[in-house]
């Protein structure tokens, strides 16, 4: 090393002088010139890049440390008056896959078969049968997705979903409705309610560290709203019995459809309502739409006999007949221009109360024509006829009441007892309402209210004690309804048996019915039952509903604790055999 | 005049430590935050799982269905049944 530098520094001392050469001219100018120019040019990028065209950076920049992160927000619950959950959401995933990127060993593809429960061959299917997009495994259970999504498997996502689940199955499908796509109503009160259900999720930028983790808020987005809970009128438990006696009938009768609406007469709350046929909500792939019908509020009928307390209200409510008032109904028919109007059993004078009791079609013919046509229609309206009930369901209808001022006689005659007018089951017990209170009509509704709450006067209080008494009278021997009797308790209440309307005319198809309320002394509630063409060889409203009526009010006042009001050897049937009175 | 720089030198370092601290510390609390709102999420969830099955199981449907079936249970008939009156009839209008 010291020989090297000697020899260097020799080299150096021994060298010739370098010549001198000439520098250009304009060597420096241009390089002091040239060198400021680049360094502008260089300020000149940076000030545009940090102001004027520094979009591109900052969405690149950001990208890698800051993240929007979704705030699930998930829709309400409906529960039942006590509280009991009727529908509620779950969070659940669905894994999907880019076809043409999903990248799958066929270790892997076994693995995710053996977590999803199905053979590999269907989630190769589901991947040939659309190249663009294929769900995996929908609504799947969030720990099942996480074991699928831990075989990191190439091209496949996760998504986070929540599905709607109704613990009531098909008891209560008709009330409570579906949720669809994206968790939106379809049905029902989630459909009519969906703006009070729906939650919004929200969204917030926050900073993320190397694991992904959050670590500090950037800002809020946008706020997650959470859906709200709706609690209905609903009793889960006096649905369930309402349900059960109904599905038990209808087997019993063969009927092909059939309803039961349970009304709290304090509060006109829907306290049960039941439909048949149904299906379960849970599993409604391949559900008929017919199934999906909530009958009891979207199809009418002709109520038949279960009218005539109406019309027996207006005329004592206008003063024209009293309780004990005889009508002439022999000889069993009334003929009116070319109609006649029959009774099945001809009876001779009948008092008002009688013809209520026994259910005669000439009585209430000539009760009606006694009438002027505006007083029996304001009386209908009043009860509600030919108006939608407002419950808050969707689609529920009005039933069809013609305008007195096209009424003919005839007509008038046979909406004397049901006929030539159409209501829906729901307007048919509130109607009841006003035998049950003293002379009002409550409003009803699905949804829980606290308390009394005060309907509209249609009916004088003597009138309303007076058709109450004629309608426990029915339900006793010699009535049409002895089988709508309870131990323990006094019921009232009027049985209808109506022919089906189909194209022009009557069919020998029917419609029972009854409704009714109980206990008489103190009524707390109002049940109406419609049996749709009862084809076991019995149709009469006393013979197919009326037994339905006494099992389902009997154990609903029972499981309300209502204190008895009748002794309990109260029930006095007819002797066996003997035939019970109906009229249609 | 130097002493006095150095002072406020000595006290610019500490401040500036502190930041880096306490920006620490705000850091590792929001972290601790985000984990605890993501367990009560994940409870959150577990919530509605359960109420979901507490529901499902609680039915009347099924409860009867396991009292006929299971437990051979029946629903009394009028005959079987005895209605006993109270010996003062106490109003409970409810």
């Amino acid at each position: 090393m010291k020989a090297g530098a000697t020899t260097l520094r020799g080299a150096r001392l021994h060298a010739a002088p370098a010549p001198a050469r000439a520098l250009p001219r304009l060597r420096a100018p241009r390089g002091f010139g040239a060198l400021p120019l680049l360094f502008a040019g260089l300020v000149g990028r940076s000030v545009y890049l940090q102001w004027i065209d520094n979009e591109f950076l900052q969405t690149q920049g950001s990208a890698r440390y800051s993240r929007a992160l979704e705030v699930p927000a998930h829709r309400g619950r409906i529960v039942d008056r006590s509280g009991e959950a009727l529908a509620l959401s779950t969070p659940v995933k669905s894994l999907w896959a880019f076809p043409g990127k999903f990248d799958a060993s066929p270790a892997q593809l076994a693995e995710l078969a053996r977590i999803l429960e199905t053979p590999p061959q269907k989630i190769t299917a589901r991947l040939a049968a659309n190249e663009d997009f294929a769900f995996i495994a929908k609504q799947i259970p969030p720990e099942v997705s996480e074991r699928a999504m831990a075989l990191r498997i190439a091209g496949l996502h996760d998504q986070n979903e929540y599905r709607r689940f109704y613990p009531g199955g098909e008891t209560t499908a008709h009330v409570i409705g579906f949720t669809g796509d994206h968790d939106a109503g379809q049905e029902g009160i989630e459909l009519a309610q969906q703006s009070w259900l729906a939650g919004a999720p929200g969204s917030r930028r926050v900073i993320i560290n190397r694991r992904n983790e959050a670590v500090e808020d950037v800002a809020a987005i946008r706020a997650p709203q959470a859906g709200r809970d709706l609690a209905l009128a609903l009793d889960t438990r006096l649905q369930y019995l309402a349900f059960r006696e109904l599905k038990a009938a209808i087997e019993l009768h063969k009927a092909k459809a059939g309803g039961l609406v349970i009304l709290d007469v304090k509060s006109g709350e829907i306290l049960a309502l039941a439909n048949w046929p149904t299906y379960n909500p849970n599993r409604r792939d391949k559900v008929a739409r017919d199934k999906m019908r909530n009958r009891a509020l979207t199809d009418v009928f002709e109520p038949g006999s279960t009218l005539k307390p109406f019309t027996i209200a207006a005329a004592l409510d206008a003063g024209k007949i009293r309780p004990e008032t005889v009508i002439q109904t022999a000889p069993g028919s009334l003929t009116i221009g070319s109609h006649t109007i029959r009774d099945v059993h001809a009876a001779g004078p009948l008092t008002v109360e009688q013809v209520i009791q026994k259910s005669s079609n000439v009585g209430a013919a000539k009760v009606a024509l006694g009438l002027p046509a505006e007083t029996m229609w304001t009386m209908f309206t009043e009860a509600g006829f030919g108006t939608v009930p407002k419950t808050g369901f969707p689609g529920e209808v009005a039933g069809r009441l013609r305008p007195a001022k096209s009424w003919k006689p005839i007509e008038q005659a046979t909406m004397a007892y049901g006929h030539g007018i159409s209501v829906n089951l729901v307007q048919l017990a509130r109607a009841y309402t006003m035998f049950a209170t003293d002379g009002e009509v409550k409003p009803v509704t699905l949804f829980k209210t606290d308390g009394h709450v005060a309907g509209r006067p249609a009916l004088k209080p003597e009138t309303a004690l007076a058709v109450r008494r004629m309608l426990e009278l029915a339900t006793q021997p010699g009535g049409t309804a002895p089988k709508a009797q309870v131990i323990g308790y006094r019921v009232a209440g009027k049985t209808g048996t109506a022919h089906k309307l189909e194209g022009r005319g009557y069919t020998n198809k029917y419609v029972s019915s009854f409704v009714g309320f109980a206990p008489v002394s103190q009524p707390r509630l109002v049940v109406a039952v419609m049996i749709d063409e009862p084809s076991a060889g019995q149709h009469y409203g006393g013979a197919v509903a009326a037994p339905v009526f006494s099992n389902v009010v009997g154990s609903a006042l029972r499981m309300l604790g209502v204190p008895t009001d009748a002794p309990v050897d109260n029930v006095i049937l007819p002797p066996p055999g003997s035939e019970i009175l109906e009229e249609t | 005049m130097t002493r006095v720089n150095m002072v406020l030198l000595a006290v610019l370092v500490a401040c500036a430590l502190s930041l880096v601290t306490s920006r620490h510390q705000a850091r590792r609390l929001y972290v601790a935050l985000e984990r605890a709102q993501a367990e009560a999420r994940a409870y959150d969830i577990e919530f509605g799982q359960l109420q979901l099955e507490q529901s499902t199981w609680g039915m009347p449907a099924r409860v009867e269905k396991i009292a006929r079936e299971q437990l051979k249970m029946q629903l009394p008939t009028a005959a079987r049944t005895e209605i006993v009156a109270l010996p003062a009839r106490a109003e409970t209008p409810r």
